[in-house]
């Protein structure tokens, strides 16, 4: 019985990840999946298992007390933080539930009751301990390092990846160990160690620009957390829904890496690939760098009838939606077509930008993927770019040795006119000059996104 | 044994399907689907559920709380805040307001 509603609760959850092939249907697909798991936790409870239900349901108040806030108090633009806190509790949870499977079955098989203690419910529960740990210990470094509170290491620490390697192999040797020492739960816990100090030392050395990846992936991992633990517990709804998230957070983890010209290895131990010395910012600037204002840029848009406008991880951190919006409402009025360009590592998470123009109520028909966008540069009259670098950094498609060579980035060079809100000409996340700040086509507008926006608005508006 | 190629193949099949569903996403909706998938996986409630309620000794009582707590956390937020994102993409009005 329990394990049909197990089965309908697994069914909820293809039906609703399948829903969100479309912003029509993602909300209800969302629901769906939070109906398949009340029927999942309802079936739980009900089952003849459970003994006590104060502790259990004093647990899952306190739990859905704190998730709710969470979730209504958080900002848009913190959204890359929430989701690697999340990761990180479904991380801790897998490894509490194995943990705590562990010690019941040893201590059936000491009170010589029946028990599950045999080598897969241990290889399980020890795989289970490591990815868990792993995740649990990674997403709060992430989240630190997203929310400013734990910094980039100044320097790359090449022994760091040896270290690792040997960490995995302790915790690989004692998750071995386990499985021929069932009883004693010394090792799960030794493990555990092992596996939380990787975790750590996994994610520190990874710069901010590179967090999209690390947060699809350790997704991926909260999700294999769960499927072992399903190994543990002989439960095929856990295996199931372990598996597709496990699934989908590797494929957001490799459409990241295509998408940021890096190969996971090199995102995972920090490296870049060594190149030949680039040009230097004096030789690529060299004076022919515009600086334009609010009146000029406003002239400009005056007469543009199609303008793209190109968000980066800028407009997040200066909350620059709703000025965004605004500026896109006035050329609208203004008879001027206004789409929105956005490179799928835009931002500090995966989809990150769009989530912050569906929350200034741009609708989702106007924000356009690259490959789309991209055709229709060389028909636009005016680009204009807030807060991003690299992504639109022609040396990618020009210089072979650049480090950033065959990235696929965002043609805006190709438009008539460029105008980028900076607040100034720092090189981005590859740390290499962008020749497009230099073009004969484009004029840089030093500012902080929002301000930028709000006073082109203003000179519009009075224009 | 038997059990555990049983479960291996369901653990394959899913990843199977998984890759299938999720590749349709548009990258659009990634954000959502990283905050939706999260909560899914969040399933673990269900073993934290019968590890606590089990009541074997009391540590195994404590470490089931506590995986209910974070699991719980993990489901709720990971919801509700997926609901939150979803409910703001809208589409274009069909009779698009003309202001001057």
């Amino acid at each position: 019985m329990i394990n049909l509603a197990y089965l309908g609760a697994a069914v909820l959850f293809i039906l609703g990840l399948k829903g969100l092939a479309h912003p029509r249907t993602a909300t209800r697909g969302n629901r769906m999946g939070a109906l398949g798991m009340l029927i999942a936790v309802i079936a739980t409870l009900f089952d003849r298992q459970i003994l006590s239900f104060e502790w259990i349901i004093a647990g899952l108040i306190v739990g859905a007390l704190i998730g709710l806030i969470l979730a209504t108090r958080v900002q848009m633009t913190a959204m890359p933080q929430m989701v690697a806190l999340l990761n990180g509790f479904g991380g801790a949870a897998s490894v509490l539930v194995a943990g705590a499977a562990l010690l019941e079955a040893i201590h059936a098989t000491v009170n010589n009751q029946s028990s599950p203690l045999n080598s897969q419910f241990l290889i399980a529960a020890g795989l289970s301990g490591i990815i868990g740990s792993v995740t649990f210990w990674g997403s709060l470094v992430a989240f630190g390092k997203l929310q400013g509170i734990v910094k980039d290491l100044p320097l790359r620490l090449t022994f760091l990846p040896y270290v690792n390697g040997a960490l995995l192999l302790g915790a690989l040797v004692l998750c071995g160990l386990l499985s021929v020492n069932p009883t004693t739960p010394l090792y799960f816990w030794l493990l555990v160690a092992c596996a939380s100090v990787l975790g750590l030392f996994l994610v520190t050395p990874i710069g901010g620009a590179d967090m999209p990846v690390v947060i699809a992936l350790l997704n991926s991992y909260s999700g294999l957390a769960g499927a072992m633990t399903g190994f543990v517990l002989n439960n095929s709804a856990l295996i199931i829904t372990g598996s597709l998230v496990g699934a989908s957070g590797i494929i957001l983890t490799m459409i990241m890496c295509r998408a940021m010209n890096r190969s996971l290895t090199n995102v995972l131990f920090g490296v870049w690939v060594p190149t030949e010395k680039g040009l230097s910012e004096s030789e690529v600037y060299g004076g022919r760098v515009k600086s334009s204002s609010a009146d000029e840029i406003a002239m400009l848009l005056e007469t543009a009838q199609r303008v793209v406008i190109v968000p980066g991880y800028g407009m997040a951190v200066s909350q620059a939606q709703h000025a965004v919006r605004d500026l896109a409402r006035v050329m609208e009025a203004r008879g001027a077509e206004v789409l929105f360009a956005i490179h799928p590592v835009a931002g500090r998470m995966p989809g990150h930008m769009n989530v912050l123009l569906a929350e200034a109520d741009i609708e989702y028909e106007k924000m356009q993927e690259m490959e789309m966008i991209n055709p229709s540069f060389e028909q636009t009259d005016v680009v204009i770019v807030i807060g991003a670098n690299d992504v639109v950094n022609p040396l990618a498609r020009t210089d072979p040795n650049s480090p950033i060579a065959g990235m696929p980035i965002l043609d805006v060079d190709k438009a008539r006119s460029v105008v980028i809100i900076k607040r100034s000409l720092s090189p981005g996340f590859a740390g290499i000059p962008n020749p497009l700040f230099a073009a004969e086509n484009a004029v840089m507008f030093y500012a902080d996104a929002k301000q930028g926006v709000q006073d082109i608005v203003g000179a519009l508006k009075a224009g | 044994m038997e059990n555990l190629i049983l479960m291996l193949t369901i653990f394959v099949l899913a990843i199977f399907v998984g890759f299938e569903i999720i590749t349709k996403v548009p990258p659009m909706l990634h954000t959502p689907l990283m905050s939706g998938s999260n909560a899914i996986s969040g399933i673990t409630l269900v073993g934290a559920l019968l590890s606590a309620g089990a009541q074997h000794t009391t540590l195994t009582a404590v470490l089931g709380l506590m995986a209910v707590v974070f699991a719980t956390i993990n489901v709720v937020g990971g919801f509700a805040v997926t609901d939150r994102m979803l409910r703001m993409f809208k589409p274009q009005q069909k009779t698009p307001a003309k202001r001057g």
